[in-house]
This record gives C-alpha cells, structure tokens and sequence, in this order.
C-alpha cells in the first residue's frame, strides 16, 4: 500500500475532437476547463491529446513519471530489456508554473522487442507500475500522450508547455478530490495504450470492479476508482473487440423492468449481457469520457447522477460535464444533446463512420 | 422392598433442563398444554384437580407457553446447577451422565450452538455520504435479480446489415428475485406439510427450495422449476423426471452440520408416503451413506456431474454442495473444474435433522471464512465466474446476507430461518421425530398442526422482509442492483478482528 487505495472524486471532464481529423492546439481544451473551475479543487489536472506524434507515429509513446530522479535508470534497464527504445527525452517542463512538487517526467518511444503487440505493452507497463518504485507510466499508446498532475487544469497545461503540443482530439480533467495522497499519479486521465478515460464520480461497485479484472490480469495500482474504468475499457473493447453500443449496455445496464418491456431478441441479449457481465456494471455516480484514437465517447451511470451533455459545430464534436463550458469555447452550436442514464454520445473521425463500423452498432442498441 | 429399583436397573442422576412453572392464578386447567406437548411434560390428576408436569420430559420448545390461553406457563432454564466450574460446564456435566446411562453416541438436531467466534458480528458495513449519493428504495428500482449457473468469459456477437445477433451460447443459468434460497431439509426430515410449505413460498416469491435427499413427491413435481433436487448418497428418490422437473440438480457430498457423516431416518418414520417418495420398503430404515460410493475421488464426482447433465440434456446447472472443512478452497476449486456450474458451501453452523453432537459441535469452519477464502482462490485461478457461490449454515438476519455476498457468494441457502419462520424455536429435538409445532416430525397429529398455506405466507413474508431490509442496505451504499455487492469487500470492515482473520477475510479494519 503505498497510499489510499480509492479516491473519492467529484470533478469536472471535457472532450473535443475535429472529426476531419485536422490537429489543432491546447486553446479550447485549456478555456474549457478554465470554465469549470468550480468542479476542482486544484488537486488534479489533466489533459490527453491524440495525434500530437506524427514523427514516431508507429511507436509506442511511454509518459514515464518518475518520483525521484534514481528511478531512472532502473526504469531505462528495463525498457531496454524489452524494448527497442528508439527515443528518449525528459518531457519540457515550465519550473515556473503554479503546480505542487512536480516529480519529472520522461518520455520513450518504444517498439517491444521480437514483434511483440499491445497486450505485451500491457503487461510491460503493469510491471513497471507494480515492481519498480516510485515509477509509473502514465500513458503507453501511439501518436499520443498524457499529461496530468497535481494542480488546476490551466496549471498543468502551463506546466507542460501543452500549447506546444497539436492533437485532433483533446480530454480535459479537473478534480475535486475529497481526499487525497497530493499525488501526481492519481490525476487524470487514465491511459492504457491509446485508451484514455476521464471520469467524475465515485463508484460503488469499485469492489467487484477491481477484484473482477484482477482475475483478467488488471491490476489497480494508481489508487483510484477511475482505473476501473480505463482497464474495462481496455477489457471489453480492445481484447473483445465490443462495440462502443454494447460497451456502454455493460457498464450502465438497463433496469430488469425495462429489459421486461423490451421485445425477445432485445431481452435475450440484453439478459445475456447483464448475466455474464455483472461484475462489469458500473455502479453508483458517475460519468466518464473514453477516448482512443478515432473516437470518443461519453456516457453517465444508468440512474444518471452526474452530468453530461454533448455539442457539435460543423467538424467539431464536444463532450462536457457543463454546456457552459462548450459554450465557453464555441458559442454557437449546430446541436446541443443531452444523454440519458446508460446511453452514450459518440464523436468519431469522418474515416472511421463507413459502412462496417456502422453496421456494429446495430440496431439493438441505436 | 419392592420400593427399590432391580439390581440392575439404573437410577437417573440427570438434572431437568428446563423448569415449568405454572401459575396457579391463571391456570384454568382447560389441558390444552396437555394436548399440545408432544412429549408427554404436562398431565391432569383428576383427583386432586391439578395440572401436574414432568420436569424431566421438557425439551424448552414453548408449545405450552404460547398455546396457553392464559399465558399461566412460564418454561425457563433450569436453575439448579452443578457448582460453578469454567471447564465442567452444566452442558457438559450432563452429556457425560447421559452417556454413561446410555453408552450411546448423543444425538442432537438443529445447528451447532457453540460460540465459535460469529464474524458477522464483527463486520461493518459501509453507507454513502456526500460524494456518493445513497439510493432510496422506495423511490428508484432496486435489483436483486441473481442468475445461478456457469458464466462465459465473455460474449460473442455477429453485426450483419445492422443485425446484432448474439452467438455466444449461455450456459443454462436459473433465475431468482432474490439471493436467498431455502436449503436442503428434506420430506422424511421434515414433514409433508413443512416440505410443501417451503415449496409452495419458493414459488410465489421467485425462488428455490431444496428437496434434500429424500426426494420429491409426484404431486408435488409441479413446484419443479422452483426446486432443487438433491442426489445424494442414499439416491433416495432419484430417477430421471425428479432431475427433469427440476431447475437444478444438487449432488450432496456433505453437510455443515456433519461434515463426513451419513444420514439415518429410522424405519418408523418411513410411512408409506415417505416410502414411495423415497423408492424404499415402507418401515425400512433410510440410510444415507457417509461417502457416495461411487465417488472416492475427484474424477468420480467430475463423472457423476456429467452422468447427471447427460440425463437433463445439458439444460440445468449443476450444484455440488460440500461442507466447509479445513481445505474448503481447494476442494471447492476441483469442482469448479470437474465441470460443476455452482458450488454450494454448508458452514459449521449449518442445520440438521439428527445428528451426533459431538461432530455437529466440532466439525468444519464457520461459513464467513470459508466464504472468502473458496471465493479467493478461484479469482487467483481466474475460474470464479465459470460457478456460482452459494453459501449456507449460519444466516441470522438479512444483514448476515449482505455480508456473505459482499465477501464473494452469489446467494445464500437459509434453513434454520425458515424453520424459525415457520414456528421452530430451536429446542434440537428434530433427532427425536416428536415437533410440536409440525415441523419437524411424522406423527400425523402433530404434523397437521401446520397449516401450508399459512407456514407459507409466513416464509413469504420473511422473504420479502430481508429482501427489503438488503434493497435498504444496498441503497444505502449507492448500489442499485445486486451484482455490484457481489465480492465488494470495499464495501466490509472487520471490527475487533486480528490480523489474520482480517486477512482471511479479505477485508480492512474499520477505520482504515
């Protein structure tokens, strides 16, 4: 134990993405946040941008944070062990920011060694996490990164030098922790390979969550509830390749009432979904933001106790805990949509919406 | 001379447990106790006009006490004693006497009554405040909806056109509103009108009861897809629609309350219903083996388990039911690969019909620990959704229930409560076919003193009662549906535990 295992979060969260897929800088992900200050306490900050490594695209981008700088060198023997490092550099920092004790943080672009793939990555980067002290990584996928810390949101971003950086697709956190280690590896997002998640909230179910993807080989370390999240992503969407649709019916099930209303081949696979995924279901309040590159989505628990709403104006895809804060950075909006409990709202890059991705979703779950 | 006992006669030293007091301002001598005493405590000398009672025939089940009209009776533990000794306790003093009257093994019923440490009583749990909402029930659905059977890791699904079709193949799961079943009590252990009470609550609540071993009447076959039934080491009552009428067929390895012992209903209450339910000779005992014979191993049970789904057609899941011994997990994870779809775990507090007290009292490990440590083991083996956990012996209330499923069971079996719902009072006579209050016996006129319908509505009743009580938990907690309770040990803290225990235990301390 290495602090407190569960974080009890309120929080503010925000996604934009240009579905055309043309980058752009940090300025509305930064504004957003900014307008939302309210929702954070200045004990959590954070940002996650797709698309901002063109020139090691192929690469595995490790955002290494090391609490001391010794750490170091058993963090590169190790990398070197396994990967093929192909470039290292200390992540640019700004010392004069207003962030509290920053530790330093590095990062490798990296090619597993003998053709080795993403679930190799996984278990590498849970490793690093579990075995070597005082080193975490706090993002391990393609052509993106993340960038979190203890501090407001506008802090981190300083910190980072984040309007340096240019994505086609930006998450935003801040966060109101009620208790709190004052620990950078806490903060948001949560990344496993190119999978990112916000989230606001606590869960309940955080317990069966957790003991349920320890037998799936994901083993929470960053002590927060938030982790959950990320690694079921991870679980039902990279490794069983499901849907966002049917995702989305896992971890925010409707109520067995409605299931009854539902016609026969609704009900069956829905009650199929609830009994092999019980230990899925996300309960109590939240709402989460998941990205991964070409896509992102939000969604709120199924009684929804916490908000969500999403925006769009032309290219641009937003999803916020307030339509203030789209507001914020795009006043006027093509359409303003608020979801219901369990149903998912859905920004993807024009190339990603043919014809097969589609048919996915099927109609069960439009 | 003739006022002295034979020679070899023997006189009793036994004190009376309990005393009977009768007060004479109430007492109106209409012998309505005498009537109802299935024991014989109670008598009217008509000469002199007087109640009289046998003190030494009282085995302390109030039948007296409650249909007295006048409420003249008071039934209490015996005050007399031995002198005061920590080691030699009056309990012990006693059994030893009776043995050495008898020379007999001491046969008793009901659960074990040791205080073995009671880790409910030890356990918190937790509320939301604040950062996370609470749920009222009475306001917003509440789930407690549970499937029991074999889980998929994972589900497989074909998009064509826009057509999700799912092609994963569930397992055959049972469902039931609530997380709480009746437990194995079987027809020759309890009697018809106890059997059927239980069956009939099952039905109208949505859930199980278990037939026992002793097999299920054919009038009764229409209560099928609420039961359980038991094959166990008699094969008393098997054939193949008994495990065809049924939502699940349980094989009876052990029992809480006599962990390694066989069963024994004496000829005398095997009547002619019992003797055609059971396929057996009216009047003959019914001896249930201590092993089944053909399985002294693991791979016998593993060819048992799929003799008995070849024979329902691969529709019904499976139970094993083991009583909780000392390497409860192991064994437990050797089912779950045997090809068992639910593991059923009888802890140390577990009732029993008839059984030596000396193993009831000292056999195998209260069910909390085992709990945690059988639901443990199969999430390091990665195997805990391929069975469901039921666990038994020892549920007190509905908060009990909460903790066990917190701890990692899918549901839970209830016997005693339901036997105390129906009237029970834990006198552990049931060894001695004489209930008073029907349950319990075979007798004819003591068994219709239960009225089905009404024994039933009571058991209905507890049910809905702690089904509400785990919704009020639940929402407390900010959990909607069941399943997010399921092994949350977040959700538990140990008080006044050591340390092993809590590790055992899987759970904090409070406070932590």
């Amino acid at each position: 134990m290495r602090g407190f295992e569960k974080v009890h979060d309120a929080c503010g969260l925000f996604g934009v993405i240009d579905r055309s897929g043309s980058r752009f800088d940090s300025d509305m992900v930064v504004t957003a946040m900014k307008n939302m200050k309210v929702r954070g306490n200045g004990l959590g900050g954070g940002f996650a941008a797709y698309g901002i490594y063109p020139d090691f695209k192929d690469y595995y981008a490790l955002h290494v944070m090391l609490e001391t700088p010794e750490v170091r060198k058993d963090v590169e023997s190790f990398l070197e062990k396994n990967f093929d490092v192909v470039n290292a550099e200390e992540i640019p920092t700004n010392s004069e920011a207003n962030v509290f004790r920053p530790p330093v943080f590095w990062r490798y672009f990296v090619m597993p060694k003998n053709d080795e793939g993403d679930d190799y990555v996984v278990s590498k980067v849970m490793e690093i996490n579990t075995k070597i002290d005082g080193a975490y990584v706090i993002s391990s996928g393609k052509n993106m990164g993340v960038f979190k810390g203890v501090g407001f949101p506008e802090d981190i971003a300083e910190f980072f030098l984040l309007h340096e950086y240019r994505g086609y697709m930006w998450i935003g956190h801040s966060r109101f922790p009620t208790n709190t280690p004052g620990w950078w590896g806490g903060a948001h997002p949560f990344n496993i390979l190119d999978w990112s998640v916000v989230h606001n909230g606590e869960i309940s179910s955080y317990g069966t969550n957790k003991r349920y993807l320890e037998m799936r080989g994901y083993f929470c370390t960053l002590l927060t509830d938030t982790e959950v999240m990320a690694y079921a992503v991870d679980l039902l969407m990279r490794k069983q390749g499901l849907p966002i649709e049917i995702v989305a019916k896992i971890l925010a099930p409707p109520m067995w009432d409605q299931i009854g209303r539902m016609d026969e081949k609704s009900k069956k696979i829905y009650t199929a979904l609830r009994i092999t995924y019980a230990p899925l279901l996300i309960n109590g309040p939240w709402t989460i933001i998941v990205a991964r590159h070409g896509e992102m989505f939000g969604i709120t628990d199924r009684i929804r106790l916490r908000p969500i709403t999403s925006g769009e104006k032309g290219d641009l895809f937003f999803v916020s805990s307030e339509e203030a804060a789209i507001r914020a950075v795009c006043g006027e909006l093509d359409r303003v949509y608020t979801p219901m409990g369990g149903e998912p709202v859905v920004g993807r890059l024009y190339k990603f919406e043919k014809a097969e991705r589609r048919s996915q979703r099927g109609e069960v779950f439009a | 001379m003739k006022f002295l006992l034979k020679k070899e006669e023997m006189f009793s030293f036994m004190l009376p447990e309990f005393l009977v007091e009768r007060r004479g301002d109430r007492c109106i001598k209409c012998r309505v106790c005498e009537r109802q005493c299935g024991f014989g405590v109670h008598s009217y000398d008509e000469m002199s006009n007087t109640m009289r009672a046998d003190e030494m025939k009282c085995v302390g089940c109030q039948r007296c006490a409650v249909m007295c009209p006048t409420k003249a009776l008071i039934i209490r533990p015996h005050p007399s004693d031995y002198r005061p000794n920590a080691n030699w306790t009056r309990e012990k003093i006693q059994d030893l006497k009776k043995q050495a009257e008898s020379g007999g093994v001491i046969l008793t019923g009901s659960g074990c009554d040791k205080p073995y440490r009671i880790y409910w009583d030890h356990i918190v749990l937790n509320a939301a405040q604040v950062t996370n909402p609470a749920i009222d029930p009475l306001r917003e659905p509440m789930e407690l909806r549970t499937f029991l059977g074999r889980k998929h890791d994972k589900l497989e699904f074909s998009f064509d056109g826009g057509e999700v079709e799912l092609v994963t193949e569930l397992y055959p799961n049972v469902q039931i509103e609530t997380p709480i079943l009746f437990s194995a009590m079987s027809y020759g252990a309890i009697s018809y009108n106890a059997f059927k009470s239980l069956a009939m609550a099952a039905s109208e609540y949505g859930t199980l009861f278990n037939t026992g071993e002793g097999g299920l009447p054919k009038e009764l076959r229409k209560f099928g897809k609420n039961a359980v039934v038991q094959c166990a080491s008699g094969r008393f009552g098997v054939d193949p629609e008994y495990f065809n009428v049924a939502a699940i067929v349980e094989i009876k390895i052990g029992q809480g309350a006599k962990p390694g012992i066989g069963g024994h209903l004496p000829g005398e209450k095997v009547t002619k219903p019992i003797s055609e339910t059971r396929m057996i000779p009216e009047g003959t005992d019914a001896l249930s083996p201590a092993p089944q014979h053909d399985i002294y191993s693991i791979e016998d049970l593993s060819t048992l388990i799929y003799a008995l789904k070849e024979a329902t057609n691969y529709e019904k899941p499976v139970s094993v039911k083991i009583a909780t011994v000392h390497n409860v997990a192991a064994i437990a994870s050797g089912i779950a690969r045997a090809g068992a779809d639910i593991i059923a775990i009888d802890g140390i507090r577990g009732g029993t019909g008839a059984a030596p007290k000396i193993i009831r009292d000292n056999v195998g490990i209260p069910i909390e620990l085992a709990i945690a440590s059988v639901d443990e083991r199969l999430r390091r083996e990665g195997i805990r959704n391929k069975v469901s956990l039921i666990a038994a012996g020892g549920f007190r209330n509905s908060a009990d229930i909460v903790k066990a499923i917190a701890l990692g069971a899918d549901a839970v079996y209830i016997g005693t409560p339901a036997l105390i719902a129906m009237g029970c009072t834990l006198c552990q006579k049931c060894h001695t076919g004489i209930c008073n209050w029907g349950i319990c016996t075979q007798d004819p006129q003591l068994s219709k003193r239960l009225n089905p319908e009404i024994a039933s509505k009571r058991l209905v009743n507890l049910l809905k009662a702690w089904s509400n009580e785990i919704k009020e938990m639940l929402g407390a907690m900010g959990i909607n549906a069941i399943e997010s309770l399921r092994g949350n040990r977040e959700m538990l803290r140990g008080v006044g535990l050591q340390e092993w225990e809590l590790e055992v235990l899987g759970i904090k301390g409070a406070g932590e």
